[in-house]
């Protein structure tokens, strides 16, 4: 887009967050737009839908009080674009980019369009560096990489957050190599941005953070640009100057709500539960840019939490996010009753990209054996929990039984680790001797050289280095 | 004529004026960039342009100019090995163009224009010839034979033809008329190729996993429909299929999916080797890679590309597999576009076409005798994956699919949650084609085959049934042989149903071994049975050694086979302790 800045005297209607433009000669899909009323603050929007005849701008502020008649319009011939750069570590700002941190705007490095452009698949590299999250639920059972995008399933009222503030603190980059966190967050409540600020700044890890805040009582549809500018800064970071950059981003279903809310004020014909058709390919724009290109450092991982309405997890929002995120961390409110922190229920947590990140010189040769084998045994166990539930335990089988204590102690002393920080040896051990506490036969997973190299101590010692 | 301009741009939709001399799906190109896109819509003067590339940036009053085809794919040598995009654009070249972030409007031909291609012919000048005759032939690969043939459609008389090096473009020969032939052609993607026959469905595609081979198997030829809620491992099976099954030439469309899923692929195929043939996998593959934030329209074009390649090798007398991950997200691009043209929406919003479109798709598969001489016959066959919202298959895309398919895997949550991989429900799963099937595999791996299968699935049913039982009554309170019957139903579900795509000897599971396990299942069940009969009481019986061994013989190499198999059987003897 290079087309010269046009202005234009009066809309012809406004409706919701919606403008309607009337007899525009040029005007393009996409194109940025002022809108100002004297004596107002000046609103931004976008085309949405360019046409001869009628264009429909989509306004990111809170439209109130905007009054049709006596709007001067500036078409800038430019896209939604935002400032990118080194020197935005440390510095916060809203959804459009524009500071809250009451310093001036950054110079940045470069100015960069928020849409992104798709990665080129040929040019992707394949993700396959472990994270160490400090979390043994993650980290043993559903292992994040680098370059993933690794959503966390919460409820209302779930820790989410707080979970995702420990695996920023916690989180360690093999090798020491550059390092970075951009936070998004969209439409979270002050008691929720300042408990994260808060972890964040005690962790220390603000100054290498980029924070991008847009609050519940921040316009609703400048939150369908807050993620886009983040991921922006995010690819500048990671492609241009080289870093591991980790976004987490909260919460995706106000995000999603944005969306529908857009789509109704443009009376589309709704899909499921009233969300536009089109999510998935929206959501796809957010959540692919996530990745490793080949041949070049730096990499973008993504955290993007979201709440399930109802704990649904057959919800559009959760279950379009399950089709094209890389796995998921699923936190369980019955976990979360029984004090377990962090509650992540196991069993549909996944990470798709666990085995590029496992095994030898990653974290242990014997990673996959020992996890596939905790599985097979809560499994069981939790199976034995819904019949000892009817029957009593009395009236399992002894292997059942035995299952049903191991799952309990899973639960406790394996997914619960309160605030302890855990190395992915320490997480290995606690399987292991958890694992210890049934008879040979109930391990039906573990072949018998991962089990001699067990019992003659020899397991082998995960290959992190720590910073 | 005046030239047509943009007068309103929305989403992926473009509309132009004046353009009443378009035909419909006629392709175009649009604005300065040039933007690809295909005519959906034609009224009065107005026509309305789905475009392929992201239409962010465009201007109202930009010139479109009409091509004059319609979406075609160029065919011939250097497919195989290929990674193309939605419309058939090689990604490499591509990223030789624009870096590593796809740009708008790069123009670049599906084939390597400039690449020679050592040709030599079968027939002689003043040879007749009809549409599918094989002319000549390229090696395409080392040990692949690519096959010349006459254009559908196209007869005449070979005025010359010679041996020789030649670009895919450059005319090796000609008709009389004139026409030149040349080692490529093209072919409008929306409509199918012509075969001579379709012939019956009889040999199995070995898929190399053996949930499939020995319960749910598919013919050569057939199609299955793979649906599965997320995480429940249909990309993983996709790709198990795509780099074991034993089909001559894979064709995976990657439809609304995964970047980093496709970066796996691509550092994955070219490692492995096809046991087989002992070449590549990559080279007996083409890549159609259209991921989720790639635009819309594209990925509703990328399935017509890919399963027109599939047809193409398919005519030369090849079998090949097409495998389509994911058509819902085809589906999907389908209803974006139809609620962007105001259609009537049907079910959950679907246009009402979506049936219709999708049977037509499927049909494409066959065993089919190809048109033109030497006499061939070759197999298409689709494995297509379908993302059910919240995993509840009444939806309209599994619905319109059961209702063409001969085959349905059906994937299921509860057993992805468990670990249980292929997550195969084998109580919702089907196949057709297990009957007309069992000759073949009864010929190569044990006569019981069909016997063998038959036993498999009632054990899992009578097994399932007596688990309901046990959450109401508890387990210890059932009988000694449903105990046992339980136990043996765990060692199925471990080791012949499961399967780890991530270990090198049980990845491919050759058809020996997926007899010889569920053998040896039928054979625990039996030794445990005559120890009960014999009266040992069933807390006495050692299953613990024979479920390892078992465990080991799935991962074993298939030269150890001999070898698992005895120690198993010797532990067999000695499951009444």
């Amino acid at each position: 887009m290079s087309a010269l800045a046009r202005r234009h005297h009066g809309a012809q209607g406004v409706g919701g967050p919606l403008l309607y433009l009337r007899r525009t000669r040029v005007v393009a899909l996409g194109e940025w737009v002022e809108i100002r009323v004297p004596g107002e603050s000046p609103w931004r929007g976008q085309v949405i839908d360019a046409g001869r005849d009628i264009s429909v701008i989509q306004v990111l502020e809170d439209t109130v009080g905007l009054a049709p008649a006596a709007v001067e319009i500036t078409l800038t011939g430019r896209e939604a674009t935002a400032v990118v750069g080194r020197e935005l570590l440390g510095r916060a700002f809203n959804g459009m980019g524009l500071p809250i941190d009451g310093l001036p705007p950054p110079v940045g490095d470069a100015t960069r369009s928020v849409w992104g452009a798709p990665l080129n698949p040929v040019r992707r590299a394949r993700p396959g560096d472990f994270i160490e999250t400090g979390i043994s639920a993650i980290d043993g059972m559903n292992t994040l990489v680098r370059g993933q995008k690794l959503p966390v399933f919460s409820g209302p009222g779930l820790p989410g957050l707080d979970l995702a503030a420990r695996i920023v603190e916690g989180a360690r980059a093999p090798r020491d190599e550059a390092f970075a966190v951009v936070f998004v967050g969209i439409g979270i409540t002050s008691r929720e941005t300042d408990a994260f600020l808060e972890r964040f700044d005690r962790s220390g890890a603000r100054e290498r953070s980029v924070l991008y805040i847009n609050q519940t009582r921040d316009p609703t549809i400048e939150r369908l640009l807050a993620p886009r500018v983040a991921l922006a800064q995010a690819e500048h970071l990671a492609f241009d100057l080289g870093m591991h950059v980790l976004v987490v981003i909260a919460d995706l279903t106000h995000y999603c709500e944005a969306l529908r809310e857009i789509a109704t004020a443009r009376e589309e014909i709704p899909g499921r539960r009233g969300y536009p058709g089109y999510m998935y390919s929206d959501l796809a724009s957010i959540y692919e840019r996530a990745g490793v290109l080949a041949g070049k450092p730096g990499s973008v991982t993504q955290l993007p939490i979201l709440t399930m309405p109802d704990d649904d997890i057959t919800h559009p929002i959760p279950d379009l996010t399950g089709y094209i995120t890389e796995g998921q961390v699923v936190l369980s409110r019955d976990l979360h009753r029984r004090g377990v922190f962090p509650p992540v229920d196991v069993l549909p947590s996944l990470s798709r990209l666990m085995q590029s990140g496992i095994g030898a010189g990653k974290t242990a040769a014997e990673h996959r054996e020992w996890s596939n084998q905790l599985y097979a045994v809560y499994t069981r166990g939790r199976e034995a929990r819904l019949m000892a539930a009817i029957v009593g335990e009395a009236g399992l089988a002894p292997e059942d039984r035995r299952a049903l204590a191991f799952a309990d102690r899973f639960e406790l002393d394996f997914v619960g680790q309160g605030d302890a920080r855990r190395t992915i040896g320490e997480t290995l051990e606690i399987g292991w001797q958890l694992l210890e506490t049934l008879p040979r036969e109930d391990l039906h997973r573990l072949s018998d050289t991962v089990w001699a190299a067990r019992l003659a101590g020899a397991a082998s010692q995960p290959a992190v280095v720590r910073p | 004529m005046s030239t047509a301009r943009l007068v309103r741009i929305s989403g992926a939709l473009a509309e132009a004026e004046p353009l009443a001399d378009a035909a419909l799906y006629e392709l175009v190109r649009v604005g300065e960039r040039g933007l690809l896109g295909e005519v959906v819509r034609i009224s009065g003067d107005r026509g309305t342009v789905q475009i392929f590339e992201e239409t962010t940036g465009l201007r109202v009053g930009e010139r479109l100019a009409a091509t004059g085809n319609a979406l075609t794919v160029e065919l011939g040598p250097g497919l195989l090995g290929s990674v193309l995009d939605g419309i058939g654009r090689p990604l490499q070249r591509v990223a030789d163009a624009t870096g590593d972030f796809i740009a708008p409007g790069t123009s670049a031909p599906t084939l390597d224009a400039g690449r020679r291609w050592a040709f030599t012919p079968v027939i002689a000048s003043g040879a007749p010839v009809r549409g599918g005759d094989v002319l000549g032939t390229v090696t395409e690969r080392p040990g692949f034979v690519h096959r010349v043939m006459v254009p559908p459609r196209v007869t005449g008389q070979v005025a010359a033809i010679a041996a020789g090096e030649y670009t895919v473009w450059q005319p090796f020969g000609r008709l009389e008329d004139g026409t030149g032939l040349t080692l490529a052609q093209s072919w409008p993607v929306r409509q199918p190729r012509p075969v001579a026959s379709h012939l019956a469905l009889h040999q199995p595609l070995v898929t190399g996993q053996r949930v499939f081979d020995l319960l749910f198997p598919v013919a050569e030829g057939g199609s299955v429909a793979v649906p599965g809620g997320f995480g429940t491992g249909k990309t993983v099976i996709e790709q198990s299929l795509a780099k074991y099954a034993a089909a001559d030439i894979i064709v995976y469309v990657g439809c609304g999916e995964r970047g980093n899923e496709m970066a796996e692929v691509l550092e994955e195929f070219p490692r492995l080797v096809d046991q087989r043939t002992g070449r590549s996998v990559m080279d007996r593959t083409v890549l159609l890679v259209n991921t989720s934030n790639m635009p819309v329209a594209a990925r509703e074009a990328s399935v017509y590309v890919g399963v027109t390649i599939a047809e193409y090798y398919r005519d030369m007398g090849y079998r090949v597999a097409l495998m389509a991950d994911s058509l819902s997200r085809w589906a999907e691009a389908l209803r974006e576009i139809g609620a962007r043209l105001q259609e009537m929406p049907g079910e959950e919003g679907y246009p009402t076409y979506l049936g219709n479109r999708l049977g037509k798709f499927y049909e494409r598969a066959g065993h089919v005798r190809a048109c033109g001489a030497p006499e061939r016959d070759g197999a298409l066959t689709v494995i297509s994956a379908i993302s059910p919202p919240g995993g509840d298959f009444s939806e309209p895309v599994t619905q319109a699919s059961l209702r063409v398919v001969g085959a349905l895997w059906a994937l299921d949550p509860e057993l992805a949650h468990q670990r249980q991989f292929p997550a195969v429900d084998w109580e919702t799963s089907y196949s057709l084609y297990a009957d007309a099937t069992a000759p073949w595999f009864s010929e190569r791996a044990g006569g019981d085959w069909l016997q063998l299968r038959r036993a498999m699935l009632e054990l899992l049913q009578r097994d399932r049934e007596l688990r309901e039982i046990a959450t109401l009554v508890g387990s210890e309170a059932l009988q000694d042989g449903d105990r046992l019957l339980l136990e043996v139903a765990r060692v199925v579900r471990d080791t012949v149903l499961g399967q780890s795509a991530y270990d090198p000897n049980d990845a491919l599971s050759s058809i020996e071994k997926t007899w010889l396990l569920a053998t040896l299942c039928r054979e625990l069940l039996a030794a445990g049975q005559r120890a009960l009969d014999g009266g040992t009481a069933f807390d006495q019986l050692d299953l613990a050694v024979p479920r390892r061994l078992l465990a080991d013989l799935r991962r074993a190499a298939d030269s150890e086979l001999a070898a698992g198999a005895a120690a198993v059987r010797a532990a067999l003897a000695g499951v009444a302790r």
